[in-house]
């Protein structure tokens, strides 16, 4: 018998009498004789010790290195108090806040979140969680369309995730959208190119990253002023995938974009191979009511005393069914509370000096791998993460480095991209032994 | 103990400057910072600096002001809380998983790849299907992603057909996720049973429906007892058969949807599959389905052949991606150690017991409330407030003196063909005892209706907060510190 069942046999028998049934097999009888499983399911069951054994043995399966992956998904160092508050289980184990007199912790963290992330992205407005960057990215597309009705263009830059990209065609591809790429010369977006695009007079949003996929922080005050010129009415979305960025850069609401959105996996989540991760977005607030997702509110109770709710439900699937804003339910609510956790520990002062040492020892790797032989730095202003180009057979490097315990970036072949080049991502998480390792590799490389 | 109904300020009434609650190595020898120009932030954002205990305690005292499943009973209908056994969370943090990166080469992620494939297969065999994907993070997103694959497969087909019929006791989630997949929602209404009304069906089916979306056990606890003739019919015109599988609970080992005439279903495993809720997801959406639609599942697909595991990224039909990687992956490491805890004949035991339980509060509480379908249910209940009506008393009335009982509120107002629904789902978790008291609170509140009304509208008495205004957080809303008129 399973430690998960509270019953006794006794407690069954007793059950059953006040059922008014013989047996339990009889409250199946509703499912049509021919439609019965009639044998047992073939699925063995382990003793808690004997389970944990079998999961060790595939979590040692997997080959531990230093790393520069990243990528859309970052190491960074978890403090420990996360794990430790997060996992108490009134917040673990609850569910999503609909009952609110009993859920106030859920519900005031979600708005201590919303809060945090519009301070970081310079916005006015947060949703409480989205499944992660790239779904974040395709709603906010739809969010967008929503916002200018009788334009069906979105503008994507080259340089935004390949992932994201493909998720956002995959939600576009059904609903009459066109996506057109805006082209992007040594991954970044030419301004002559992005004028030219705009003048498409059925665009209603563009999206460029921030910084790019290739880690490259492209002039947004220059792109923002671009398409405010030349597409007044479309809606500019950001992404970013490593929003550890906004501690040193300007936030994206400064520069008036319409909805900021990403992935903030970052912020106190493990990578767990690339899931349960955190996708973020804000917006203005005159745009809130076609905002996807969850929305936690302040109010009061009956006594005047302060309290919060879910609120704004009139754009939610269990009020308006197919007319909703999106078909978001569950989102990533604990994601979300280990962020803000993650958050209140580093506070501003934390952020600024964490933000500056991924920076610094991104420099100092790029300032490195310049000086290497067969390794270049695809130039532009970046944060934690760059593009290196070389003439030899990254595969045959990867490869090398790795039997010497590093891996050492990810080729960008992976994402159908240029075979002779390679992301590489510094995180605190990195030593500047590490980088000296790499760049040692780098020069061994044939 | 006050800090347990004490109100927590909000963080950023608290802390301070200078202070950090986390440190930082301080390497030596680093390049400058090299950002300039406009990109440069002028202007750190303003938040508050907190040692590491003040944020403890901050989080702590917040936690006090929740309800969890460790905390007691939560018949929440259609939710399935059930407990969420503490290996799972121990499975999900060894190193070698938490650590492992979706871009490193698939020689070094072998024992998460085969972590996956191992769920795949349990999950196929529980649902009597051929394959699965486990890439949608919760479960709307796998109807949207099985949505997708019925569109993909029927525009294979040459077929560009417009509609997908949905049973107006469907979550709200099925229409949305229709319509993002670019169909037009047509209801088709229940019988008296609550069952889909085959006659409305046969009038609403022609070849311009893709498909139909049915929850099975329906929203009412109640199974689709002509979920077979349902699938036939639709078959017969072309159309596919998606079965929101959100109370598979209610049929482990009894019945299984491959075998049903089932195309193409969701799990939610922080549902059936014991993972916690988190206070609204991490949740996990795995979408399951028979061969003939395999070419349409989401790319990329995992890949065991020969013992050695790998992404086959090649799948032309696919309908491409729909998550930034390949899921929740931390989350299925928890339901395959659920899985494996119980095997198949604990799992058939879980949803014996589970049914057995909300057969027994069903019985038990019949005549106190009313129950508007009476035909026999599954894993829940549906009552409502009908009897109580005639005192000025409602659902949500109930539902707030039940929290005055340290309990927490059913499913409220939902399905919405039941006017004033509770909806009841026990879950095998619960000792009779825990039920006992449950029913003998809910036959109190029965007595308190007619005899005490004011009780339960003041209700909830001794909370943290009480009932609160949604209205004005709606009309002025106040979405973050400082935002808003406070």
């Amino acid at each position: 018998m399973s430690r998960f069942f509270p019953l006794s046999d006794d407690d069954r028998r007793e059950m059953l009498r006040k059922v008014g049934a013989d047996n339990i097999q009889s409250l199946f009888s509703s499912i049509p004789e021919n439609g019965q499983f009639k044998e047992t399911l073939n699925i063995p069951s382990y003793s808690e010790q004997e389970l944990l054994n079998v999961f060790r043995e595939l979590a040692d399966a997997n080959t531990p290195v230093r790393s520069f992956a990243g990528a859309g998904v970052y190491a960074h160092y978890i403090p420990a108090a996360v794990d430790s508050l997060a996992s108490r289980e009134e917040f673990l184990t609850a569910y999503t806040p609909y009952q609110p007199e009993i859920s106030q912790g859920t519900l005031q963290s979600i708005f201590e979140y919303q809060t945090y992330m519009c301070a970081l992205t310079g916005m006015e407005v947060s949703n409480a969680s989205m499944y992660d960057g790239a779904t974040a990215f395709a709603e906010a597309i739809l969010m967008a369309k929503r916002a200018v009705k009788k334009k069906n263009t979105v503008l994507i830059s080259d340089a935004i995730h390949p992932h994201y990209r493909k998720v956002a065609e995959s939600y576009l591809k059904n609903l009459g959208i066109t996506i057109t790429a805006i082209p992007t010369v040594n991954h970044r977006i030419e301004m002559d190119v992005l004028v030219t695009a705009l003048e498409n007079e059925d665009v209603f949003g563009v999206a460029v990253g921030y910084p790019n996929f290739f880690g490259i922080v492209e002039p947004l005050d220059e792109i923002a002023a671009a398409v405010r010129e030349k597409a007044p009415k479309a809606m500019l979305i950001s992404v970013t995938t490593e929003p550890l960025a906004f501690g040193l850069l300007t936030p994206p609401g400064e520069f008036g974009v319409d909805i900021a959105c990403g992935e903030a996996q970052s912020f106190g989540n493990y990578p767990g191979f690339g899931g349960p991760l955190l996708g973020f977005l804000t917006t203005k607030q005159k745009l809130v009511r076609n905002m996807p997702g969850r929305v936690v509110g302040q109010t009061t109770d009956v006594d005047g005393k302060t309290g919060y709710v879910l609120t704004l439900s009139a754009r939610e699937q269990h009020i308006r069914r197919e007319k909703a804003t999106s078909n978001i339910c569950s989102n990533q609510g604990w994601c979300m509370l280990r962020a803000v956790i993650y958050l209140a520990l580093l506070g501003k002062t934390g952020l600024k000096e964490l933000a500056e040492l991924n920076h610094r020892l991104a420099e100092t790797a790029k300032t490195a791998i310049s000086k290497t032989a067969r390794f270049k730095v695809v130039p532009g202003m970046s944060f934690n993460e760059f593009v290196v180009r070389s003439d030899a057979d990254l595969e045959d490097f990867v490869e090398h480095a790795v039997v010497n315990g590093m891996f050492p970036g990810v080729r960008l072949s992976k994402f159908g991209l240029a075979k002779d080049e390679m992301l590489i991502t510094v995180t605190e998480m990195n030593t500047v032994e590490d980088i000296h390792r790499l760049v040692e590799l780098m020069e061994a490389a044939k | 103990m006050k800090t347990l109904r004490e109100k927590e300020k909000t963080i950023f009434e608290l802390g301070g400057s200078g202070k950090r609650g986390m440190d930082l190595p301080k390497p030596e020898g680093l390049a400058p910072a090299a950002i300039s120009g406009p990109c440069m932030r002028g202007v750190a954002p303003d938040l508050p600096d907190l040692s590491e205990v003040e944020v403890v305690r901050h989080f702590t005292r917040l936690s006090k002001l929740n309800y969890g499943v460790d905390d007691g009973f939560y018949p929440l209908g259609s939710c399935t809380m059930k407990h969420n056994p503490k290996i799972n969370e121990v499975v999900a943090s060894l190193e070698g998983f938490k650590w492992s990166h979706p871009m490193l080469p698939y020689g070094m992620v072998q024992g998460t790849l085969k972590a996956m494939k191992m769920l795949e297969n349990a999950l196929n065999e529980i649902t009597g299907m051929d394959g699965c994907s486990l890439q949608p993070a919760a479960g709307a997103h796998g109807e949207l992603t099985g949505v997708m694959m019925i569109r993909a497969c029927q525009e294979k087909k040459g077929n560009s057909r417009q509609i997908m019929l949905i049973p107006d006791s469907a979550h709200g989630t099925n229409p949305a996720s229709s319509a993002f997949s670019g169909y037009e929602v047509k209801e088709v209404a229940s019988d008296e049973t609550g069952c889909v009304d085959l006659k409305a069906l046969a009038e609403a089916l022609d070849e311009n429906v893709a498909g139909m979306m049915l929850t099975n056990p329906n929203t009412l606890g109640i199974f689709e007892k002509n979920i077979q003739k349902i699938a036939d019919m639709l078959h017969e015109k072309g159309a596919l058969l998606y079965m929101d599988g959100a109370n598979m609970n209610a049929m482990m080992g009894k019945a299984r949807p491959g075998e049903l005439g089932v195309d193409v279903m969701h799990l939610n495993l922080h549902k059936t599959f014991s993972t916690p809720h988190g206070g609204g997801g991490p949740g996990a959406g795995p979408v399951c389905f028979r061969e003939h639609m395999a070419p349409f599942q989401p790319t990329p697909v995992v890949d065991g052949e020969g013992g050695y595991h790998k992404l086959n990224w090649n799948c032309p039909d696919s309908i491409g991606k729909v998550h930034g990687f390949y899921g929740n992956f931390l989350v299925i490491l928890k339901a395959l150690a659920y899985i494996l805890s119980l095997g198949g004949n604990g799992l058939e035991q879980s949803t014996e017991d589970a049914v057995l339980a909300a057969n027994y509060v069903r019985a038990s509480l019949k005549d106190d409330f009313h129950i508007p379908f009476d035909v026999p249910t599954l894993h829940e209940v549906v009552f409502n407030d009908k009897l109580q009506e005639e005192f000025g008393v409602s659902t949500l009335d109930i539902a707030k003196r039940l929290i005055d009982y340290g309990i927490h509120p059913p499913t409220i107002y939902f399905p919405l063909i039941v006017h004033g629904s509770l909806m009841v789902e026990p879950t095998e978790s619960e000792s009779k005892e825990e039920m006992d008291y449950f029913i003998e609170i809910m036959k109190k509140i029965a007595k308190e209706a007619a005899t005490s009304p004011e009780l339960l509208h003041d209700a909830p008495h001794d909370t943290p907060v009480r009932r609160l205004d949604e209205t004005k957080a709606a009309r002025n809303p106040v979405l973050r510190y400082g935002g808003g008129k406070q």
